[in-house]
């Protein structure tokens, strides 16, 4: 028996889940006492076992087929892997394309799928801990059955390092071409725009408790008094109130200001993991249990629409009417 | 040609809360359409108002009878008709894990038989962001996840996606038909439901099932998760809060900027 990594890239390299994932894949062949073996699709494979070929991991498997990671011959390759029934759990990163391919490894397998780990434990089957309610609560989660497939959060474990002594073979599978629904045609790089929030020393980003497009202006009236960038979140510049390049987050931007103000923002994994190298964080929000607290260094647990006026005026700029 | 759009009702916690047991305290919970999801509906919607074709936007829910509200909001949106799956069983579930959701999603498609099925990526609340991959594969249609961009013109064989990665990354694929995409958030802009809409949502079809009215049953599901712990997690930082009113607030926290070169 052994655990089963699934390793992802892009554009030619490896991408950082990829290597967390061994680390968390390590942790469960140590608890479950088995091998862990990753597998690659796709891609320059030799290069890539090459790479990861590190501390702690016994085999791995490539599977030459295609340029770039595709989900679907992903879930060929693992289905026929572990057919054979020598992978017990299966991890993935709890990515973009690691989410568009465990719930099918899943399925094919037969076995339970739990998603988006922080932490992982075998007892008589897979014991995961997870948020649940947008990071408000913490749950665990107890997985039913001998085999499981489980994705991981990015950022929760560290890189592996470290030479491994892995073998490294090509894998006995036959990718059923016409079984492919998808062509990968191309990439965009989206969000570039006259604004580098990337660049910028104080960021003063904006959420969704700012509730109207007329509001941004108050945010606007504070970066203006405070020399600084207004950034936004998600559901900001899904309403087109702000421009895409003022997005932070895992689908926008990776900022490392000197002074990151969060107003109105309740720090979902996927904003926090745009921000949480600023040096110092400051939240403005009403909601004590909100997550951007388990990260900022200063807070105000109170109504934005008081504290930016008040901050404006303590910086000498103008108060908008909103 | 048939979508069928999957919608959730999801719950949204207050502020204060209090965990009663492996829930949450429902004097604390809100309940509303599922973020994601009223954006996949409105992109079915449109679909069928772009197209000189005949579209028909079927929703799928799994869930009590409370749901209803929820999806009487889906049908004034726009949509044509509704399908709602409930089991009594299905309450006593700590968790409704995505292969058990898939497995009678199939059950709804094996009836319906669409030619796309849109879900969200996620629901607000559990995040486990996979039922609709699982749906996918479990019904044998291709799929796309996270999709925020769909160019489909009515019978053509594949769509044209736009699939947004990590790091402000679009992949941009074409995806055959029949197929299940997953819906992001900004693919679209939805809209309010009219008053003429909310009137004619109240007599849409909206039909309840059991379990076996699919051919399913309560005991054949997998429900393999198993909630058995919930808390509240734990602060690791040591965040430091200024008091008072708001002006006494910001002026704490003006000093701190000033002491951090900010507006120098
Ligand atoms: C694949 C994927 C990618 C994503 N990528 C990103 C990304 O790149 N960036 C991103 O930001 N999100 C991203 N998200 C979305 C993310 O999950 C959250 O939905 C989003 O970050 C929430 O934004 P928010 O904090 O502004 O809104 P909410 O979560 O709604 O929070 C609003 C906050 O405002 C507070 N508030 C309300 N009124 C007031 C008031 N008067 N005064 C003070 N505080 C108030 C509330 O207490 C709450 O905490 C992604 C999601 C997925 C699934």
């Amino acid at each position: 028996m052994a655990v089963l990594a699934v390793a992802e890239h892009r554009r030619g390299d490896l991408r950082d889940p990829s290597f967390e994932v061994l680390t968390a894949g390590r942790e469960l062949a140590d608890a479950a006492g088995t091998e862990l073996h990753v597998v690659v699709t796709g891609g320059d494979v030799d290069a890539f076992a090459e790479d990861l070929n590190r501390e702690g991991v016994d085999a791995i498997h490539t599977v030459d087929y295609g340029e770039e990671f595709n989900a679907e011959v992903a879930v060929q390759a693992v289905d026929q892997l572990a057919a054979d029934g020598e992978f017990e759990h299966v991890v993935v990163p709890n990515t973009v394309n690691g989410l568009g391919s465990a719930p099918a490894i899943a399925q094919r397998l037969g076995r339970p799928i739990a998603t988006d780990a922080i932490g992982v434990d075998v007892d008589e089957g897979l014991i995961i801990t997870r948020e649940l309610y947008g990071g408000k609560t913490e749950g665990t989660i107890a997985v039913d059955g001998p085999a499981a497939v489980v994705t991981v959060r990015p950022g929760e474990w560290p890189a592996a390092e470290g030479a491994g002594d892995a073998a490294i073979e090509a894998a006995d599978v036959d990718i059923d071409e016409g079984a492919i629904g998808t062509t990968v045609t191309g990439f965009q790089e989206v969000g570039a725009g006259d604004v580098d929030i990337t660049e910028a020393e104080v960021l003063v980003s904006v959420g969704r408790g700012i509730e109207e497009e007329e509001n941004i202006v108050l945010i606007q009236a504070l970066a203006e008094a405070l020399d600084a960038t207004v950034s936004a979140s998600r559901p900001i510049v899904d309403n087109e109130w702000l421009p895409k390049d003022r997005q932070v987050g895992q689908s926008g931007k990776v900022v490392t200001p000197d002074v990151y103000i969060a107003i109105g923002i309740s720090g979902a994994v996927q904003h926090v993991a745009g921000m949480k190298g600023s040096d110092t964080i400051v939240a403005i929000n009403t909601d004590p249990s909100a997550p951007i607290y388990d990260i900022a260094d200063f807070g105000i647990e109170d109504d934005l629409f008081d504290v930016v006026p008040a901050l404006i005026e303590e910086f000498g700029g103008d108060v908008p009417d909103f | 040609m048939k979508v069928l759009v999957t919608v959730s009702e999801v719950a949204d916690v207050d502020d204060e809360f209090e965990i009663d047991g492996l829930e949450i305290d429902s004097r604390y919970l809100t309940y509303d359409l599922n973020e994601w999801d009223n954006y996949a509906v409105e992109e079915a919607v449109q679909l069928d108002e772009e197209s000189e074709e005949e579209v028909e936007v079927v929703t799928a829910t799994i869930g009590p009878e409370r749901t209803e509200e929820t999806i009487r909001q889906a049908l004034a949106k726009g949509a044509d008709r509704a399908i709602r799956v409930w089991d009594d069983s299905l309450a006593d579930a700590s968790v409704l894990d995505p292969i058990t959701k898939a497995t009678i999603l199939a059950a709804v498609v094996e009836e319906e038989d669409p030619d796309l099925v849109l879900t969200g990526v996620q629901t607000g609340d559990y995040a486990f962001g996979a039922t609709g991959v699982a749906l996918a594969s479990q019904i044998d249609y291709g799929w796309g996840a996270v999709v925020n961009y769909l160019d489909y013109e009515v019978g053509d064989d594949t769509a044209e996606v736009h699939r947004e990665l990590e790091g402000g990354v679009e992949e941009l694929a074409e995806i055959r038909l029949p197929a299940v995409l997953t819906i992001q958030t900004g693919i679209n802009e939805p809209r309010y439901a009219s008053l003429r809409g909310i009137r004619q949502a109240q007599s849409k079809p909206l039909d309840a099932h059991g379990l076996e009215d699919l051919g399913l049953s309560a005991d054949e599901l997998p429900l393999d998760l198993e909630l058995t712990d919930l808390e509240v997690p734990e602060v690791e930082s040591d965040v430091e809060f200024f008091e008072g009113g708001a002006e006494e607030e910001a002026a704490q926290l003006a000093d701190l900027l000033r002491d951090k070169g900010v507006a120098s």
